[in-house]
């Protein structure tokens, strides 16, 4: 109703009425644009930046490249600039402004960002991008989960659930066991077994899934809280001190610079998650099983009329699912902190949830927006270490509103399938 | 292949859908099943397919007795079938929907699309289905969409093919071409049980007819009879097929709309710059397929479209921009297209329904509460006035039949002071006989000088009730014709040719 127009507002073209522009891409870009020239330009912060590419040690070194933080704030601003004009443009001729200069700013700015954080220092790249990849690894497992959960029409509200489960269970199992590999096996079996219990609820018995989700997280919490308090702190030495794997790095492909540490010299979790993405959209995209998945999710009847047992295949498609979401769990102990720790999940279930969303549905692109999310929390610890005069609490801020602008302006409405979340019943 | 269905009896409840049905159709027939809306065809189709399961009965494939645990077993059997809902997933392409649940593989379960693509151009080619393989079904016309849907039986190498009221989404020019499938898929040795309500068809097409009625079969009959003997024996009573009407007494122009459009969120023009009069005592039918802008021109008018340009004055009071309830309060009566989503709450009475449009103000509310007592004598008043078949004004709507719901629709609609009427999909699942009750109600109004404007898909009900005929093709009014135009040019221009 709110853009309901009189014949007065409407322009004619050909003595027809022209459909209506969209402003929001601009809009958006240059308000990020003038942020970045004013207040990381004009006001910014004069000092150097050094960004660094290497750690000692590395095979090949690369040297800094040092600029000035304020230049660096000024030039962004005006390619910013430029491109906002650019989609005001593209926008009053009624095209959208392509995805690539949306990014190209959000590029910019945070570089920008980075710069005027870390004026009068130095910017460690390999730092950031490494602890991105570690910080979201757990998330992309959940997000990956709910996706092809939702895919087949069950929304896995259960996914915090899961790798809570997936970390007790691996850490526990693998003490016991002195084995990780076991650990690993237990958790993605916890995943599934929390996952069932949701299919049951919400395929067998009908209740909504949002709510037999919620309620399964809140079991999870008390039980792993429970039992890390009655048994794994009476006996840590042996209950819960897993060990974590080692990191393998790849010969000659960890020695290239930058690529090398970020992407070939992981622990086998990330390097799971790195070959879970494709996998995950191959077999969604371009198996027969897939598309049988994908037909659940969009319109159960039409598959259930070319004999596709519809409530058969969305039980286990969600099982199947907590088992990845099981693995993300043990990706937190195992692949990361040596122990379980009370509620260790700490939300990252439900970030999974929204990158879901994020991703369209998609593995790749949520993956990208995890990442995003990973690079928020690393970059706040990076700034507070950094010593940064702008208040820590406002930097923690920023790289949430970005992704809250790409989320709400630059990514569009998103359609998800069309019957997740709807249970199918035969009248 | 030979099936035969026997005593099939199918209960929900205490409602008995399927009573002792017998059916037998011979192979390369075409076997018309006429009823009406509710009689209980499309719930015979659904046991024959594995959807339900038969309480009492048999079904028989070649004299050889089968029983289906799900439409994959029926498939397997060689039985396919083209539902009045499509059975296709909106945002796959077509080989993709054509494949579905027996998908060609090479290996690991990886799809071969080419082979899909292949097997979906053999099908249409034999038909001369002009099919794109990769296109999104999604963004096929309805007509195309129907297609995919034969092309998915028929690739299952389906023997027996169940086309559900197949014509109900198509133009006259589709329908036409659609017969001729039929025939020739007869002719090539498949069965095709086809089930309609429409009397011309049958006519046209069957070679046997059988007649159900509340859920029995009252007779079979070859297409020899007339339409008249036909709709007797679909209704169970002597029915007029034609509304007596008296030629319009048309005054001025009441209504003026110029340059009306509307766009979707994308961009895309909904409505492109509709212009026209409806005058006082005249109806003005809205004729298209499905999809058209039919339902975008009724929301324009009524205020509930978003984006919406152009002008639409009712004795020159704007209503483009206007709120819906200025919309109401300036005398416009609506009859939606889908009573059950946006005509009625269906856990809300009778009695609460028919004063849904009046909650504000009015005889019915003071202090802002309602007065039941008066409300309740409202109700009795209608029902009677109406004939709305319910145990009284508190039964919740929901549980009435289709007919007697959109009588509580129209009964609400007509009880205020009308300057404007508006209906889409006046009869749209109504039983002939509310249909003829609703005809001769809108000719009433139309009679008394109100301008009325009846939006349908099926032609049929437009050149029962037209004095004029709008043709919509694609957003537009692509021509306003005379009431006499034929059955044949009106196809044409809703399928978007005009005579020019």
């Amino acid at each position: 109703m709110s853009t309901v127009m009189n014949a007065a507002n409407a322009e004619t073209e050909l003595g027809r009425v022209a459909p209506p522009r969209n402003w929001k891409t601009p809009i958006v870009l240059s308000v990020l644009a003038l942020i970045v020239f004013v207040a990381f330009g004009i006001f910014g912060d004069a000092r150097d930046v050094a960004f660094s590419w290497s750690s000692d040690g590395d095979a090949i070194m690369l040297p800094d490249v040092v600029v000035n933080a304020r230049v660096l704030g000024w030039v962004s601003g005006v390619i910013m600039i430029i491109v906002a004009l650019w989609s005001f443009w593209l926008a009053n001729s009624r095209r959208s402004t392509p995805v690539w200069g949306s990014m190209l700013s959000g590029f910019l700015f945070l570089a920008s960002l980075i710069g005027l954080v870390g004026a009068g220092g130095r910017a460690p790249v390999v730092f950031l991008l490494t602890g991105a990849i570690a910080l979201s690894s757990p998330v992309i497992f959940g997000a990956i989960a709910g996706i092809i959960g939702e895919r087949v029409g069950v929304v896995n509200v259960a996914i915090e659930g899961q790798l809570l489960a997936g970390a007790f269970t691996s850490a526990f199992v693998a003490s016991l066991t002195n084995n990780l590999w076991a650990g690993l096996v237990a958790a993605m079996i916890a995943g599934a077994l929390v996952s069932m219990v949701l299919a049951v609820f919400a395929i067998r018995y009908v209740v909504d899934q949002v709510i037999v989700g919620v309620v399964l997280n809140g079991l999870v919490i008390g039980l792993t809280n429970f039992l890390y308090s009655t048994v794994l702190t009476k006996d840590s030495q042996n209950f819960n001190f897993p060990g974590t794997f080692d990191f393998l790095p790849i010969p000659f492909l960890s020695d290239i610079p930058v690529l090398g540490p970020v992407l070939f010299d992981q622990r086998i979790t990330t390097y799971a998650m790195f070959l879970l993405i494709p996998t995950a959209w191959y077999f969604l995209f371009r198996t027969k099983w897939g598309l049988r998945i994908r037909s659940a999710g969009e319109h159960p009847l039409a598959a259930d009329t070319v004999g596709i047992n519809v409530n058969r295949m969305r039980f286990w498609t969600v099982t199947f699912a907590g088992m990845i979401a099981g693995f993300g769990g043990a990706a937190l102990t195992l692949g990361s902190s040596n122990a379980f720790v009370r509620e260790m999940s700490a939300g990252q279930g439900f970030i999974a949830l929204a990158t879901v969303i994020l991703g369209r549905w998609n593995p790749w692109l949520a993956a990208v927006a995890a990442l995003l999310f990973g690079f928020s929390r690393n970059f706040r610890i990076w700034a507070g270490q950094s010593g940064s005069t702008i208040p820590s609490d406002l930097i923690a801020m920023t790289p949430y509103l970005v992704t809250l602008i790409a989320v709400a302006f630059l990514v569009g409405r998103a359609v998800g399938p069309a019957a997740s979340g709807k249970p199918y019943l035969k009248s | 292949m030979k099936l035969e269905l026997r005593s099939i009896t199918k209960r929900f409840g205490s409602l008995v859908a399927n009573d002792k049905i017998s059916v037998t159709v011979e192979p390369g027939q075409i076997h018309c099943l006429l009823g009406e809306n509710g009689a209980g065809k499309s719930t015979l189709m659904n046991v024959l397919f594995g959807l339900f399961q038969p309480d009492e009965g048999q079904i028989l494939l070649d004299d050889q007795p089968v029983s289906f645990a799900g439409p994959g077993d029926a498939m397997a059997a060689g039985i396919g079938m083209v539902h009045q809902h499509f059975m296709l997933v909106p945002v796959f392409t077509v080989a993709e929907n054509v494949m579905l649940g027996h998908e060609p593989t090479r290996g690991l379960g990886r799809i071969d699309l080419a082979e899909a693509r292949r097997q979906v151009r053999e099908v249409s080619e034999r038909f001369g289905f002009e099919v794109d393989p990769d296109a999104l079904v999604g963004e096929l016309p309805v007509g195309i969409q129907q297609r995919v849907e034969i092309i998915k039986a028929l690739s299952r190498k389906a023997e027996i093919l169940v086309l559900d009221e197949p014509t109900a989404v198509l133009t006259p020019q589709e329908t036409d071409e659609l017969m001729v499938i039929m025939r020739q898929l007869a002719a090539s040795g498949t069965s095709i049980v086809f089930i309609t309500h429409k009397l011309r068809e049958v006519q046209e097409v069957a070679d046997t007819i059988t007649v159900i009625r509340l859920g029995k079969v009252v007779g079979e009959t070859s297409p020899t009879s007339s339409a008249h003997e036909l709709a007797t024996m679909m209704v169970g009573r002597d029915i007029g097929l034609t509304v007596a009407k008296n030629p319009p007494t048309v005054g001025k122009a009441a209504l003026s709309v110029s340059g009306l459009t509307m766009f979707a969120r994308s961009g895309v023009r909904l409505l492109d710059d509709v212009s026209f009069d409806v005058h006082e005592g005249e109806v003005l039918a809205v004729a298209g397929v499905q999809g058209n802008g039919q339902t975008e021109l009724t929301e324009a008018l009524l205020g509930l479209g978003e984006r919406v340009f152009g002008s639409a004055k009712l004795y020159g009071k704007e209503l483009v921009g206007a709120s819906v309830r200025t919309v109401l309060d300036n005398g416009v009566g609506y009859i939606p297209e889908d009573r059950t989503v946006d005509g009625l709450v269906a856990e809300f009475s009778v009695a609460e329904n028919l004063m849904l449009d009046r909650s504000f103000a009015g005889e019915f509310v003071s202090q802002h509460t309602i007065k039941f007592s008066k409300l309740d004598e409202f109700a009795r008043s209608a029902i009677a006035e109406f004939d709305i078949r319910t145990p009284g004004p508190a039964a919740p709507a929901g549980k009435l039949s289709g007919g007697n719901q959109q009588k509580v629709v129209l009964a609400r609609e007509l009880s205020r002071d009308l300057k404007l009427f508006v209906a889409s999909q006046p009869t749209r699942g109504v039983d002939v006989g509310s249909v003829e009750f609703i005809h001769e109600r809108i000719i009433a109004v139309r009679d008394s000088g109100v301008p009325v404007i009846i939006v349908s898909t099926e032609l049929d009900e437009v050149l029962e009730l037209a004095d004029r005929i709008a043709v919509m093709y694609r957003g537009r009014f692509i021509d306003i014709v005379p009431a006499d135009t034929p059955r044949s040019v009106l196809g044409q221009l809703m399928a978007g040719v005009t005579a020019a």
